[in-house]
């Protein structure tokens, strides 16, 4: 069953106005109004009219073509919460197609959204045995092999970050403030941060300590679920937020950091997501409340102390994530030009989404090449050294163009920078 | 109904199947514009070229096809809905920049180019595109043209017709000619570029455009002035407009209006006062622009402004008038729907045309929000209303024709800048006279014989499309 309803009112919201269709990807790769955001509004409205089915073929193809970057949203004038709408047509999709899934479908669901990502020791199994994958030598003799080709693999396998050793320990790992401690936080770790990137889950601990912030990882907590609500799969999704409200509630930090543009958007509409439930709507509701994006949350106490000089030119790629959903655009930026010595060289449509959005580029190559095409040449154009990003999604799909096209340019989180820079400093004693 | 199998292959046949849209959830998406408006096209036809342009006029002439041309789908007065079914010939593929040929001071486009994409191209170039519609982030250039399309920018520098030099176009009967050029001057035949422009899409098809470009001015300035009233902003508008400066836009909107959009985007808009003025002027060198900004001011201060804020950078400037240009949309955040209106009158009536707005809303008990280019006395009082409401709807349409026969009393007409389109036209007989009227109808036969361009709309019909 789903809770989240194709709400009428979200819909009579929009006055068709158009302004969104120049913010989205999908419309500017194809120019039809069907695949822009404004279309699909109609088609749901159509939908909740009697005209059109949820279930008929270009309706679904249409929810699911979608990125869900939600730049539509941020530019809307008569504030139409977009993404509520297509997330709550995916989960009623999903809900009414579930018995009918083919044998492949189900596994792949199986194996993911209700293996993977609902299981943290599943996922550190998994987790582990690719960083024996990658750095036993194991990966470039199945690259070399062809195998990968003949399974139809390639583009797959070619999207593995190399991941990080060792995995985060939850519960375990904590940064006491360098010098006074001003503040106190928890941090929320992620399936893919805690893992594949525990580098920049590790940076960000360091980034706050030298900044006077404490920081905690409260155990217990696991993925966010925003790969499920994507997907359509509410129910996991609630699950995870179940399990990460209840992680996080015992702790009487002031605020929840996250350093991931997708889960923290997530994170904070938990309190949308159970928003039906009697008895979590309101803890889900204070949860929400809490959670900062860790330069949001940098940007709010501000730095302590100036980091050290990194002189290197960065683009700056927003995550749709972090710019559209969470409306942070300028804070990433004005941490990137406190670093003395860094410039920051802007590329032309920043904000555009650059395909990846979750498991998108799994689903719909086409589309997620065509946008990550575009993306990489606005950001090869700048010339600058390093993409800047802060999201593991953009990271991976960032990574894998730069390397297929051979560009040296390199792909870094925000907090990887500020860690670099601070570290040219000298290390301050604990008071 | 959907369209016979000969139809269907013959339009496979000049635009291939990727470029024909026959699906229930494409018509779905092709029957609106920015206004309530509904309709569904049997076919959307997204042509590249003004050869397969032709073709599909042909084929609709023959078979008696209404034909419905549309750029983004963003104007407001349903003029691209295809309000007969037929074909939608949406422009979104044609949208090259073909050329700027900075020598002669012209870019020519294809229809489908964006307005604002545009003039950041031709600012790369040192030039100016001035006109400026609200929805230039989104509007198509030909939409622009065919709806005569003007802007904040336009009390200074001219609507889009001053900016036409010359168009491609597509007869109804399927002939291709281009008519004017490059050249700033012709006095050769009659000036039909002037005529196909604000046409529509009744009369041809515009299938590439040759625009007049400026020199980009190098400085701009703006400032942000508070009033007590819409009223008294309207005199401080005559006042300055009668002082022998020129500033590019006087834009002027009501309390209601400033609290929707301070809601959408706050930029610190003075939501205490009953009305403000936002002004800019332009120009080469920047002390005497600074100078001019102060006179104004002073004009203002004089007028009775609460207070007069000069902007501080240009980034700042641009939110305002960012904020500006969503003033239109953002007004659904207070009733469900809304009946925009675009009246457009001599500026001496200004004062005047605000006070009788005020009263037909109070005696419709209807909130009209008003907001506009003030400087040139183009207004959009905006009727608030919910559509399902259908004694509601009576009121609407008996404030709606108050509104354009004080207009057409004090001077003005019916629209400024938005097209007649579906919204308008039951007016059109007042606005025009019914001699005048006749003859336009008369010119249309005569263009388009079989009625395929555009059929219902621009004219009245008998029955109200809404």
């Amino acid at each position: 069953m789903s809770d989240l309803e194709i709400e009428q009112k979200i819909i009579d919201d929009c006055v068709r106005c158009g302004l969104c269709l120049a913010s989205c990807p999908t419309y500017v790769i194809k120019g039809i109004e069907t695949s822009s955001p404004r279309g699909r509004i109609a088609l749901l409205n159509s939908v909740n009219k009697g005209g059109l089915k949820l279930l008929d073929k270009g309706v679904v193809d249409q929810m699911y073509e979608c990125l869900d970057c939600r730049a539509c949203e941020a530019v809307c004038p008569s504030g139409v919460e977009y993404g509520k709408l297509v997330e709550a047509a995916r989960s009623q999709i999903e809900t009414a197609r579930e018995p009918e899934y083919g044998p492949v479908k189900r596994l792949v669901r199986l194996v993911t959204l209700k293996g993977l990502f609902a299981h943290k020791n599943l996922f550190y199994t998994f987790g582990t045995l690719m960083v024996a994958y990658q750095r036993s030598g194991l990966q470039w003799a199945v690259r070399k092999s062809g195998l990968l080709k003949l399974l139809r693999l390639s583009q797959m396998e070619a999207m593995l970050p190399p991941v990080d050793w060792p995995f985060i320990k939850n519960g375990k790992e904590r940064w006491q403030a360098a010098g006074t401690e001003r503040y106190k936080v928890n941090l929320f770790t992620g399936c893919i941060m805690s893992t594949a990137f525990a580098d920049v889950d590790r940076a960000t601990g360091r980034v706050l300590s030298r900044n006077g912030v404490t920081v905690e990882t409260p155990g217990g907590q696991w993925c966010c679920g925003a790969l499920h609500i994507h997907s359509g799969d509410e129910e996991g999704a609630k699950k995870l937020a179940r399990q990460n409200i209840a992680a996080f509630e015992e702790s009487g930090a002031e605020f929840t950091i996250v350093n991931a543009a997708g889960c923290g958007a997530a994170l904070k509409e938990y309190s949308h997501l159970l928003h039906h439930d009697p008895e979590w709507a309101e803890r889900a509701q204070k949860f929400s409340n809490k959670v900062r994006d860790v330069t949001e949350y940098l940007g709010q106490v501000g730095l302590t102390e100036t980091p050290g000089s990194l002189p290197l030119e960065v683009t700056y790629q927003e995550p749709c994530h972090l710019a559209h959903a969470q409306r942070i655009s300028s804070q990433p930026r004005r941490l990137l030009q406190s670093i003395p010595g860094l410039k920051l060289k802007e590329m032309e449509e920043p904000a555009l989404c650059c395909g990846s959005a979750g498991v998108y580029n799994i689903i719909n190559p086409p589309m997620a090449n065509a946008l990550l095409d575009r993306k990489l040449d606005n950001a090869v154009a700048t010339d600058a050294q390093v993409i800047c990003t802060a999201n593991p999604g953009c990271h991976i799909q960032l990574q894998a163009g730069l390397e297929r096209r051979k560009e040296p340019m390199k792909v870094k989180h925000i907090v990887q920078l500020l860690d670099e820079a601070y570290n040219k400093l000298p290390k301050i004693n604990r008071i | 109904m959907a369209f016979s199998p000969e139809v269907i292959a013959e339009l496979k046949s000049i635009v291939g199947p990727d470029r024909l849209l026959t699906s229930r959830e494409d018509l779905v998406a092709y029957s609106y514009d920015a206004t309530w408006m509904e309709s569904p096209p049997q076919a959307v036809v997204l042509p590249k070229s003004a050869q397969e342009v032709s073709l599909v006029l042909k084929l609709a002439n023959r078979y008696k096809i209404p034909l419905a041309p549309r750029g983004a789908g963003s104007g407001l007065s349903g003029g691209s809905v295809p309000q007969k079914g037929g074909i939608a010939l949406s422009f979104t593929l044609m949208n090259r920049i073909l050329e700027i040929d900075t020598e002669n001071s012209v870019a020519v486009v294809e229809p489908g180019v964006i307005t604002f994409a545009l003039q950041k191209e031709v600012e790369k170039h040192g030039l100016f595109y001035p006109p400026d519609p609200s929805s230039l982030k989104q509007s198509a250039i030909g939409g622009n043209v065919a709806e005569n399309a003007g802007g904040a920018r336009c009390l200074k520098y001219g609507v889009t017709s001053d900016y036409v030099r010359a168009l491609e176009v597509v007869l109804p009967t399927g002939e291709i000619f281009q008519t004017g050029g490059k050249m700033v001057k012709i006095a050769t035949g009659y000036n039909l570029r002037q005529l196909f422009t604000g046409a529509e899409g009744t009369l041809g098809v515009i299938t590439k455009i040759t625009l007049r470009l400026l020199p980009l001015p190098k400085f701009r300035t703006t400032a942000l002035v508070p009033f007590a009233d819409v009223e008294t902003a309207c005199i401080a508008v005559t006042k300055i407009m009668s002082s022998g400066l020129l500033p590019a836009s006087i834009e002027l909107m009501d309390t209601f209006t400033m609290r929707c959009v301070e809601e959408y985007r706050p930029v610190g808009l003075p939501l205490g006062a009953g009305a403000m003025l936002l002004f800019a002027l332009d120009g080469n060198y920047q002390q005497v622009i600074e100078a001019e900004t102060e006179a104004v001011a002073q004009i203002c201060r004089d007028a009775g402004a609460l207070e007069v804020r000069v902007g501080k950078s240009a980034e700042e400037n641009e939110k305002l008038w960012e904020a500006r240009r969503a003033v239109s949309p953002s007004l659904a955040r207070l009733r469900p729907n809304k009946f925009g209106e675009d009246i457009s009158v001599p500026r001496s009536a200004l004062p005047q045309i605000v006070r009788e707005i005020g009263d037909i809303s109070k005696r419709y008990n209807l909130p009209i929000p008003v907001f506009g280019h003030a400087g040139d006395g183009n207004l959009h009082p905006n009727i608030l209303c919910d559509r399902s409401d259908p004694e509601e709807m009576e009121r609407v349409r008996g404030a709606a024709a108050e509104i354009f026969r004080a207009a057409v009393r004090l001077g003005g007409t019916l629209s400024g800048e938005h097209g007649i389109g579906l919204l308008k036209k039951e007016f059109m007989e007042e606005a025009l006279g019914a001699e005048q009227l006749a003859f336009q109808i008369r010119l249309r036969e005569y263009f388009d014989p079989n009625g395929i361009l555009n059929p219902g709309k621009l004219f009245p019909t008998g029955k109200s499309s809404w």
